[in-house]
């Protein structure tokens, strides 16, 4: 119970200090000087670059790590994540079907929008593929088939466009990053975050009570199909609007929820808020990273975390084979 | 003591895949008594306790709480006042065994104070006998250790009607008996324990009133003695029995001499 304590203030102060080595960190290194002097260029990198980078890590990390708690506690399965899942694939797809479509150039919101429809789609495909008593291999096969789909569609689409760069978009999108953008791309997505965050968060009831299966909830007066319209909604809205800022990054949600598992407790809605500053801490640490890196251009941040998360993902279900099977 | 309950079964019919599975049941349970659900396998006695806990809509009829049709109870209300243990409970995450109790509190979460679920918690820990393990994964305990834990998650919820699918399924014989004890003091205080059982000896024991379903119909409602007669047990379980003459220790007990040929 006592570490149970220290580790809400323990993740928060992790997330800050990456926070302000994400600001610091780069090509050019930002002293405490640029606060204190008038270092014009300074303060560009530091109000037009490194703030937008790093206030995205935080919100975008948290976002997926939410996902990926919320996700493992409905799903009842601890290789949830909307990575695996094909959601956020399908949220790339729906930001990239609404550029190519010219449908984003209307109104700076329809690309987030989009991102978020997609993965409404993709929600609405896994519940209807995987429902909730999925087994592992289920829920496993319907991200593979997801992913399929959306990543198919991302490359046909950006293929079919004008744009001679087509290639580096499709990477772009399929590995994501933090990297050039900028705090309009923050203003934009945070609310929609926000919002399918609150929604997560009111399915709390419902995670913790999935603990004892679907009828065990149901006799505790749960009603499923509500819980299961928020979490559609609620992630679709966190990882849409996450995506269509920074591309598919994958694994968070499940490598975050299951470090965090031993130190806060396995019942669900005690692990989500946690995982949230967890993702948040994990994703400014592999930004960190990618900027410390050897070598002329920087990694797409989609590759350190895959990297990190997709052996990751092997053990856990190599730890499991005898239930997939 | 807690005012009288009934939980009241009118023409209650169940179809699946245009079988019925239960076929125009009248049944009142009444609080203060434990009842045992009997019948062979796939007579219909999970569904019967699935629409009693409001988890199944029946095709007709109707299953009343004092004469409300349990339908138009909200869903936190009704898990307020019949709790639920199902045949095959099901624990996804290794969550400790206080943690898993306070599950029981979940209808109660909007409406009680924090300290009075947590009194609630660990009132059902003491009864069940639990409170030893109570900073134990649920996963690691064994499969009888489990089965009181969950039975403590059931009466956290201090709910007048519990309704339990096979409790005493996967418990050794002193175990089963404690179960038993702690569900015939409950209804002796006034609940309403309605559950099924494959042990006719040990439904015989503990049961003031026996319901024997066979092939989704009622074929007899009496105490355990009027009810598991000879004839009874042999077109319904297809079995020879009989009543032991010698009750010993007042232990009602019933031998089961084989199948019925014929």
């Amino acid at each position: 119970m006592s570490t149970r304590r220290w580790i809400l203030p323990a993740l928060l102060a992790l997330v800050v200090l990456l926070a302000v080595a994400s600001i610091a960190v780069g090509r050019i290194v930002l002293g405490w000087n640029v606060w204190l002097d008038q270092d014009a260029i300074g303060r560009t990198i530091l109000l037009e670059l490194r703030l937008p980078r790093a206030l995205l890590g935080v919100v975008i990390g948290a976002a997926l790590g939410l996902a990926g708690a919320a996700l493992q506690g409905y799903l009842r399965n601890p290789l949830a994540d909307p990575g695996t899942l094909g959601v956020s694939s399908m949220a790339a797809f729906g930001a990239v079907l609404s550029i190519f479509l010219g449908a984003a150039d209307l109104h700076p919101l329809i690309l987030p929008l989009s991102g978020v429809a997609g993965a409404m789609v993709g929600m609405l495909a896994l519940f209807l593929l995987a429902g909730l008593s999925a087994s592992a291999l289920t829920l496993v096969l319907s991200g593979v088939i997801l992913s399929a789909i959306a990543v198919a569609g991302i490359a046909l689409v950006l293929s079919l466009s004008p744009s001679p760069w087509t290639a580096g978009e499709i990477v772009r999108w399929l590995l994501g990053a933090l990297a050039d953008r900028s705090l309009d791309d923050l203003a934009l997505s945070t609310p929609l975050i926000a919002v399918g965050a609150a929604l997560i968060l009111s399915s709390r009831r419902a995670l913790d009570a999935l603990t004892l299966g679907e009828i065990g909830a149901r006799s505790l007066g749960i009603d499923l199909g509500r819980a299961q319209w928020l979490l559609a909604g609620g992630v679709g809205l966190v990882v849409g609007a996450s995506v269509a800022v920074s591309g598919i990054i994958g694994f968070v949600g499940l490598v975050v929820p299951h470090l965090l598992r031993p130190l806060v407790g396995a019942r669900p809605a005690a692990l989500l808020i946690p995982s949230a500053i967890g993702g948040a801490a994990l994703l400014l640490a592999g930004d960190v990273a990618v900027r410390l890196l050897p070598g002329g251009s920087e990694v797409q941040l989609g590759v350190v975390m895959s990297l990190i998360g997709a052996p990751f993902f092997f053990a856990l279900l190599y730890s499991m084979r005898r239930q997939v099977t | 003591m807690k005012p009288d309950s009934r939980l009241s079964i009118a023409a209650l019919t169940v179809e699946r895949s245009r079988r019925a599975i239960l076929e125009s049941i009248s049944v009142t349970f009444t609080s203060g008594k434990v009842t045992a659900v009997l019948g062979p396998n796939g007579a219909g006695k999970s569904t019967l306790l699935g629409c009693m806990a409001g988890l199944l809509a029946p095709s007709h009829g109707s299953v009343d709480l004092d004469g409300v049709p349990l339908a138009t109870l909200a869903a936190d209300e009704r898990a307020r006042r019949i709790a639920f243990l199902p045949q095959i409970p099901e624990v996804s995450w290794p969550v400790d065994v206080a943690t898993l109790v306070a599950l029981g509190r979940i209808p109660f979460r909007r409406i009680a104070s924090d300290a009075d679920n947590e009194a609630a918690v660990q009132r059902a820990l003491q009864v069940t006998h639990t409170a030893q393990w109570s900073h134990r994964v649920v996963t690691t305990l064994s499969g009888g250790e489990r089965a009181r834990v969950l039975l403590a998650r059931v009466l956290a919820g201090e709910s007048g009607w519990i309704l339990a699918d096979e409790p005493f399924a996967g418990l050794d014989p002193a175990h089963q008996f404690e179960a038993a004890d702690l569900l015939r003091s409950l209804a002796s205080r006034g609940c309403g324990v309605v559950l099924t059982i494959h042990d006719l000896a040990l439904a015989a024991r503990i049961a003031d009133r026996v319901v024997v379903l066979h092939r989704g119909r009622l074929v007899a409602d009496d105490t355990p003695e009027a009810a598991l007669t000879p004839a009874t047990l042999r077109e319904v379980y297809g079995i020879e029995a009989q009543w032991l003459a010698v009750r010993e220790r007042s232990t009602p007990l019933i031998a089961i001499h084989g199948r019925h040929v014929g």
